[in-house]
């Protein structure tokens, strides 16, 4: 295997000299960075197609692999949704779907939209590629491990896609999986269904655990000379912290999903209460179902945050680059950040309002729901007073950038309605829910997806994606995703209730069945829009304009590899040295609108540089 | 403890001083091992596992409608005619307690470079976590044959049942794959894989002493968890 290394020597640091020396730099002080701790590390170099492509140890095709299999369940997801809208919608034109199958699509829908597209692909896929980059590491510091992670990923979206070919189908309990239906008979899935479920939930904390404890030592250990916790882009700041969220509200689904398995296969009744069925008493008893919704939602609600935290860091740099300005306030962005992770341990019981709790519980979530608050308002006027009077770029990066303000500003108000208990009761379990979380943590965490991969794919393949193609996209998944989701709010008021199959012939709501065609017309329309960004990936993978260095003239680490696309090892034979944070645009008496991090300080002397 | 001596870097003192030198270049934790680093926050999240455990124990065991079973008589043994509570697990903890001992032991014979010493170690704390597994196994099986299941239990709550073999199934995994490495570190220090800085069959990282350390930390962890375990199944 030792055939397999490069001669470590040859590429070892050159630790006591900074990038610009031989430039002939007036002085040498003015750039010292002190040398490096540890000595460079000692990748494994695959040879073979499996080595290089299968289970390839490279952070960037982990990345891609991570990217390609969410991007894959999550188009699955979606066609779900169709399946979902085409019942409420088109009732007579979905004949072919009972009652079983809404519940397990909605089931199956929540659950992959949220675990294993948006978080694997946040993190497992943004995370693979670009924290090594920008803190300037070779690798993910454990690259075994991350492979590993990735196929654990794969087995247990394996498991996932298996249930819906066992007897009885996927789960049809809600993406909660409540007990005591979600392993009862008469709920969808009961069977085969649930235990498949909790085994690929349980397959995929483990495969993340193995991911995630890569992605916090790379952060915590691996930085490169200069590299200190406040030059790191908001993007690392942001993944880092969800990862941190993650490796905490993990723990609690895997027990909750242990312990359902364990009522579901040895008749054990941790969740299940005397039950009552047909006039006869079942055999489980003495459990409580309220301990599975908290060990849930302690999982659940950090897991808003584990997708939303990557989303704001991303969308900061975004934000940043296209509109050729300083983040603003980039310190209180990074505390913003923390600060909502760790307040969201604190307000899961938010979403437990109507499961019956003490009134001063109640309060006490309503009142740290509601201070969550105040750090994220801070983060959107930070954004907009990043914009303000930037040089705006108007691209497609910038477009989703602008939606994602957007929506998230709209997702959030109705949160605030939502986190206060008296409003919260009469509102829950109707379409107003279903409105707020799809725009918050749905479509905006989603519009910075988009922005994102408009704005590294040119990184990732050295092409442009098609800027023709991409505002076609992101008109009509912007205006799409508001003819979906607004009128939702609505329903939600007129007292729609969520989850239901169809709505009968309700009086009071015969408003609900235009407002629904519109709805599910509108979702077919915004579907359908997604695979306008597969058709542009493809296209300019084959026909793209080549992008060649740094296109963006962005100052972060990732875009100064020595090769476009980067190579296995990221950096050549020397690591780059960070002098400066990664927001030095347009600075007063510099030569270019934009100083990258790695410029020594005294070829910058004559601009007004901030000290970082 | 010393401060581990980092080549160009100077300590600064005072709280601002640690702030200033956690947010400082290049590592957060200086001068620790990537590895080690890594399973101290492996452990932070374990700990959350075992908390949810023992946590979801604690609200199972207050809301169950039937009696809890008094501990010191399920646990207690017969030997000698003479009843006595907890003794078995009294054995148990103090063999899981005294392999931690000669784990810590092995970890600086490791450092010493003392093959012979260290691997003997290990192979005593691997012996030690057999025993306990193995002790485990016993008083499963005499649960089970005094009728004690994961769905019933004759001496009082059905939970009972269900919480005692989970958790404790559950810690014995645990140790169980704590015991499995150790027996693999055993063979590879007297193979002489750290000496050498062989690379793993795996994971191709060279290896190094600090390993011992690293695998040390998960189970000195495992030892700290099994104390909650007992304070809450055997003591309360």
């Amino acid at each position: 295997m030792s055939e397999d290394f490069k001669d470590s020597k040859a590429i070892q640091a050159q630790s006591s000299e900074t990038i610009s020396s031989g430039a002939g730099s007036s002085s040498p002080d003015l750039d010292y960075v002190r040398p490096a701790e540890v000595g460079d590390q000692d990748l494994y170099h695959g040879h073979s197609f499996i080595t290089k492509w299968v289970f390839c140890q490279d952070a960037k095709v982990i990345g891609v692999q991570y990217f390609c299999l969410a991007t894959f369940t999550g188009i699955i997801g979606l066609i779900l949704s169709w399946l979902m809208r085409l019942q409420l919608g088109y009732p007579e034109a979905a004949g072919f779907m009972t009652a079983e199958h809404y519940y397990q699509f909605v089931t199956m829908h929540g659950m992959i939209m949220v675990v294993y597209f948006l978080t694997a692909l946040f993190l497992g896929g943004f995370g693979n590629y670009l924290i090594p980059l920008m803190v300037g590491a070779r690798d993910m510091v454990f690259p075994y491990l991350n492979m590993v992670s990735f196929w654990m990923f794969f087995v247990a979206v394996g498991v996932l896609l298996a249930s819906f070919f066992v007897p009885g189908g996927p789960t049809g309990s809600g993406w909660t999986l409540y007990p005591p239906q979600a392993i009862l008979e008469g709920t969808p899935g009961s069977g085969m269904g649930i235990i498949l479920m909790c085994v690929s939930l349980i397959l995929f904390v483990a495969g993340f655990t193995m991911g995630g404890l890569n992605y916090l030592i790379t952060v915590l250990q691996a930085r490169t000379r200069g590299m200190t916790l406040m030059r790191m882009p908001l993007t690392v700041w942001g993944i880092f912290t969800a990862t941190v969220l993650a490796m905490l509200a993990f723990p609690a689904l895997l027990v909750g999903s242990l312990m359902m398995m364990l009522d579901k296969l040895l008749g054990t009744s941790f969740f299940m209460p005397t039950i009552l069925k047909a006039g006869e008493v079942l055999e489980y008893g003495g459990g409580s179902p309220i301990l599975f919704q908290h060990l849930f939602w302690f999982f659940g609600h950090p897991e808003v945050y584990i997708v939303a935290l990557p989303a704001f860091g991303i969308i900061s740099d975004l934000i940043s680059v296209h509109s050729r300005k300083n983040i603003f306030g980039y310190r209180m962005m990074v505390w913003a950040i923390v600060i909502i992770g760790a307040l969201s341990f604190f307000v899961w019981a938010h979403h437990m309002y109507v499961s019956g709790m003490n009134p001063w519980f109640g309060f006490f979530f309503a009142t740290t729901t509601l201070i969550i608050a105040v750090p994220t308002a801070m983060k959107v006027y930070n954004w907009i007073l990043t914009l303000w009077r930037g040089n705006i770029r108007m691209n497609t990066v910038m477009l989703w950038c602008l939606g994602f303000i957007v929506t998230f500003v709209n997702g959030g108000i109705t949160g605030i309605f939502l986190g206060n208990v008296s409003v919260d009761v009469p509102l829950s379990d109707t379409y107003f829910v279903i409105a707020h979380f799809h725009m918050v943590m749905g479509i905006a965490p989603l519009m910075v997806i988009m922005g994102a991969v408009y704005h590294w794919f040119p990184l990732v393949t050295g092409k442009f994606l098609s800027e023709k193609l991409g505002k076609w996209h992101f008109w009509l998944t912007f205006l799409g995703a508001y003819s979906i989701y607004f009128p939702m709010h609505y329903l939600g008021f007129i007292g729609v209730p969520r989850r239901y199959f169809e709505m009968y012939d309700s009086p009071y709501m015969t408003s609900a069945v235009g407002m629904n065609e519109f709805i599910s017309t509108a979702a077919f329309i915004v579907g359908a829009a997604q695979f306008i960004l597969i058709y542009n990936i493809i296209k300019s993978l084959k026909i793209g304009k080549a992008a060649g260095k740094n296109p963006w003239q962005a100052n972060s680490l990732e875009w100064l590899t020595p090769t476009v696309p980067p190579e296995h090892g990221n950096w050549g034979d020397r690591l780059p040295v960070v002098h400066r944070w990664a927001y030095d645009y347009s600075v007063p008496g510099a030569k270019e609108d934009f100083i990258t991090q790695t410029t020594p300080p005294s070829e910058v002397t004559d601009s007004k540089v901030e000290k970082t | 403890m010393s401060d581990p001596k980092i080549e160009g870097y100077e300590f600064k003192p005072g709280f601002s001083g640690m702030a200033a030198d956690t947010a400082s270049d290049q590592t957060m934790f200086k001068g620790v091992h990537w590895g080690k680093a890594m399973m101290w926050i492996f452990l932070l999240s374990d700990t959350f596992i075992f908390s949810c455990f023992l946590i979801s124990y604690m609200k199972g065991r207050g809301s169950t409608p039937v009696e809890w079973p008094n501990p010191s008589e399920v646990f207690g043994l017969h030997v000698f005619g003479v009843d006595v509570p907890l003794l078995l697990i009294a054995i148990m903890t103090f063999v899981l307690i005294t392999s931690s001992g000669t784990m810590a032991l092995a970890v600086k014979y490791g450092y010493e470079k003392n093959r012979k010493m260290c691997g003997w170690l290990i192979l005593a704390t691997a012996i030690g976590g057999l025993t306990f597994v193995g002790m485990q196994a016993f008083e499963w099986s005499k649960l089970i044959h005094e009728g004690v299941r994961p769905w019933e239990n004759p001496f009082g709550a059905p939970q009972f049942g269900s919480f005692f073999f989970m958790i404790t199934g559950f810690h014995g995994t645990h140790v169980s794959i704590g015991v499995i490495f150790l027996f693999i570190y055993a063979y590879k220090t007297f193979a002489g894989h750290y000496d050498e800085q062989k690379r793993g069959w795996f994971t191709s990282i060279r290896g190094d002493y600090v390993e011992i350390e690293i695998l040390g930390l998960y189970w000195h962890f495992v030892d700290l968890v099994w104390v909650f375990i007992f304070a809450f199944f055997y003591l309360w």
